[in-house]
């Protein structure tokens, strides 16, 4: 017997989460490592991660988190371990899982361009200062094969005011925007080929606080809405209690603690992650 | 009645690293189990480990031995040993969640708060308005505050945005911490209301209640923290 009462229909989007392709994992990563030095870099990574899941990395500055996204990401080739991805990988149909690191290098390039998304916590790292903002949108469609200027253009305004950018901008140069604006721009950027699996390193690191709770509201929004699955690290835990549905906490290069995140963060069993959730002021 | 929780021996200490390595021990060989249609309250002093327990049904707090087994879907599933993937489906279509407190969304409306658990079950959004309203409503927040967000609302008001979210879905276990502190006794009866509701669709309760009254009001049976056995009310 579940919650299903008169209010529900029976086939609701969720019900076909949980029956449909959300059964299986998006990326399942195994023994994954990547060192510059000892303690340096990351060590060992193990997870799945399921479609619509939002997976968050807390941890230590120099922990190795970002290097962790590089690897996941397709950017940095690990010492050891494998990154298996359940993609649309020449021809196949989705079914298959595959080793991200045995496919050529052609190959990720087109998934961060099109399957993928990248949001770099500065926002310029992430958008092209000499094209305008519709340009930066356009941008991945065309990556993706469109063609059709009256259509790009289209879907860039649609995509301008979905994250809160008045459409009259739509031909100015990221560079005049604030950095909340950028950033949002950013997220446009990458959502409009409506990815599968989006990468974030402290999206809402730079910002003041009253523009990242409206980035956060818009983030949390289009996760929903879109079913994506992300994977984001962030120093912030009310950005993780907010946004992820697993967290893992690392500390010099190793995974200390890994859980569901309201547990993680009101149950800490770590000493790392019990001092970390005891210096931030409760909220 | 049939059962729908069934907890096993449940220990947990807490061990705080940062503080010596001290030691706490909580629950010891917690057992108990909870029918369809019935309302168990967890009893004992401040300290006792009340909340503790709750939070260890709902997942959120993990236990070190023992098993908090649910009835889901006609299966039964260990939440002491469950994915965090399995407790977050259990939460979204099994396990109703009350406390006291809100945890505000920036920018999210009370009503969008009240929504959203049928939203995330793949509810009819005006249906699932409709129903937001009309808890909102029982629970007398005023129907200007509905469209803002609840972060300056008073904590009375906070309270109830939070009851009205926890009873907007059917669930079929519901745990309730301390649903009625600080509330006064019109919407405190409003509450018991709600709950007995609950109980007679058939939902499984477990909940803590410092007011007495209340407590005699919706209790079956309490089960008593400090020398963690069950008896059976009135
Ligand atoms: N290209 C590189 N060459 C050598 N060492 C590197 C390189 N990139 C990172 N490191 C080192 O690896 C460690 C992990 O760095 P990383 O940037 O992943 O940390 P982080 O967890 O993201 O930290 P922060 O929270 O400060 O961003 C650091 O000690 C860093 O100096
Ligand atoms: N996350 C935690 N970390 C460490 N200790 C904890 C944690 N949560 C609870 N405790 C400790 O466990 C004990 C039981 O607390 P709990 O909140 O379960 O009591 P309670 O019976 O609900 O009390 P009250 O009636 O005052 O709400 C207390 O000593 C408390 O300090
Ligand atoms: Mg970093
Ligand atoms: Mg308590």
């Amino acid at each position: 017997m579940t919650a299903m009462n008169s209010v529900i229909s029976k086939s609701g989007p969720v019900q076909q989460k949980i029956h449909g392709q959300a059964d299986r994992p998006l990326l399942v990563v195994d023994a994954l490592s990547k060192l510059y030095a000892p303690g340096k870099g990351f060590s060992e990574v193990s997870f799945d991660l399921y479609p619509g899941e939002v997976l968050g990395i807390v941890g230590e500055s120099g922990s190795g988190k970002s290097t962790l996204l590089q690897a996941l990401s397709g950017r940095l080739k690990p010492d050891a371990g494998s990154v298996l991805y359940r993609g649309t990988v020449k021809g196949d149909q989705g079914d298959q899982m595959n080793d991200l690191y045995g496919m050529p290098e052609s190959e990720r390039r087109r998934l961060l361009r099109t399957e993928w998304g990248v949001v770099h916590q500065h926002p310029m790292d992430g958008l092209r200062p000499r094209v305008s903002a519709g340009g930066n949108i356009g941008e991945r469609l065309m990556a993706k094969g469109l063609s059709h200027y009256g259509s790009i253009r289209e879907q860039a305004l649609r995509w301008l005011s979905d994250v809160e950018i008045d459409q009259g901008r739509v031909d100015d140069m990221p560079t005049t925007f604030s950095g909340g604006m950028q950033q949002r721009l950013q997220i446009a950027r990458n959502l409009v080929t409506h990815p599968q699996l989006i990468f974030m390193d402290e999206p809402t690191g730079g910002l003041d606080v009253s523009v990242q709770a409206r980035l956060l509201d818009l983030l949390r929004r289009l996760v929903n809405e879109l079913n994506l699955s992300v994977i984001i690290v962030t120093h912030d835990l009310a950005v993780a209690r907010l946004l992820a549905d697993r967290l893992m906490v690392m500390k010099q290069s190793r995974v200390v603690e890994s859980g569901l995140t309201d547990q993680v963060l009101d149950d800490p069993q770590h000493p790392y992650t019990q001092l970390l959730v005891s210096s931030v002021l409760q909220n | 009645m049939e059962t729908m929780l069934r907890a096993s021996e449940v220990s947990k200490r807490f061990v705080l690293h940062n503080q010596g390595g001290v030691e706490l021990p909580v629950l010891t060989q917690a057992s108990f189990s909870v029918n369809q249609g019935e309302c168990l309250v967890l009893n004992g002093r401040s300290g006792s480990g009340k909340s503790t327990l709750l939070r260890a049904l709902y997942g959120n707090y993990l236990v070190d031995s023992g098993r908090i087994e649910v009835q889901a879907d006609g299966y039964w599933l260990d939440i002491a040993s469950a994915t965090p993937r399995a407790i977050l489906q259990l939460r979204r279509n099994t396990i109703g969640w009350v406390s006291q407190f809100l945890r505000a969304i920036p920018r999210v409306s009370a009503l969008d708060v009240v929504m959203q658990p049928l939203l995330d079950v793949g509810g009819d959004a005006k249906q699932a308005k409709r129903k937001a309203q009309q808890l909102l409503e029982r629970l007398n927040v005023p129907s200007h505050l509905w469209a803002l967000a609840p972060a300056t609302f008073s904590g009375g008001e906070q309270q109830r945005v939070n009851i009205a979210r926890g009873f907007v879905l059917d669930y079929p276990v519901l745990l309730l911490d301390e649903p009625t502190a600080s509330l006064d006794s019109t919407n405190a009866s409003a509450v018991v209301e709600l709950i007995d509701q609950a109980k007679q669709r058939g939902a499984a309760v477990v909940g803590i209640f410092h007011d007495s009254q209340v407590r005699e009001q919706v209790a079956d049976r309490l089960y008593d923290l400090s020398t963690q056995d069950a008896t059976v009310q009135g």
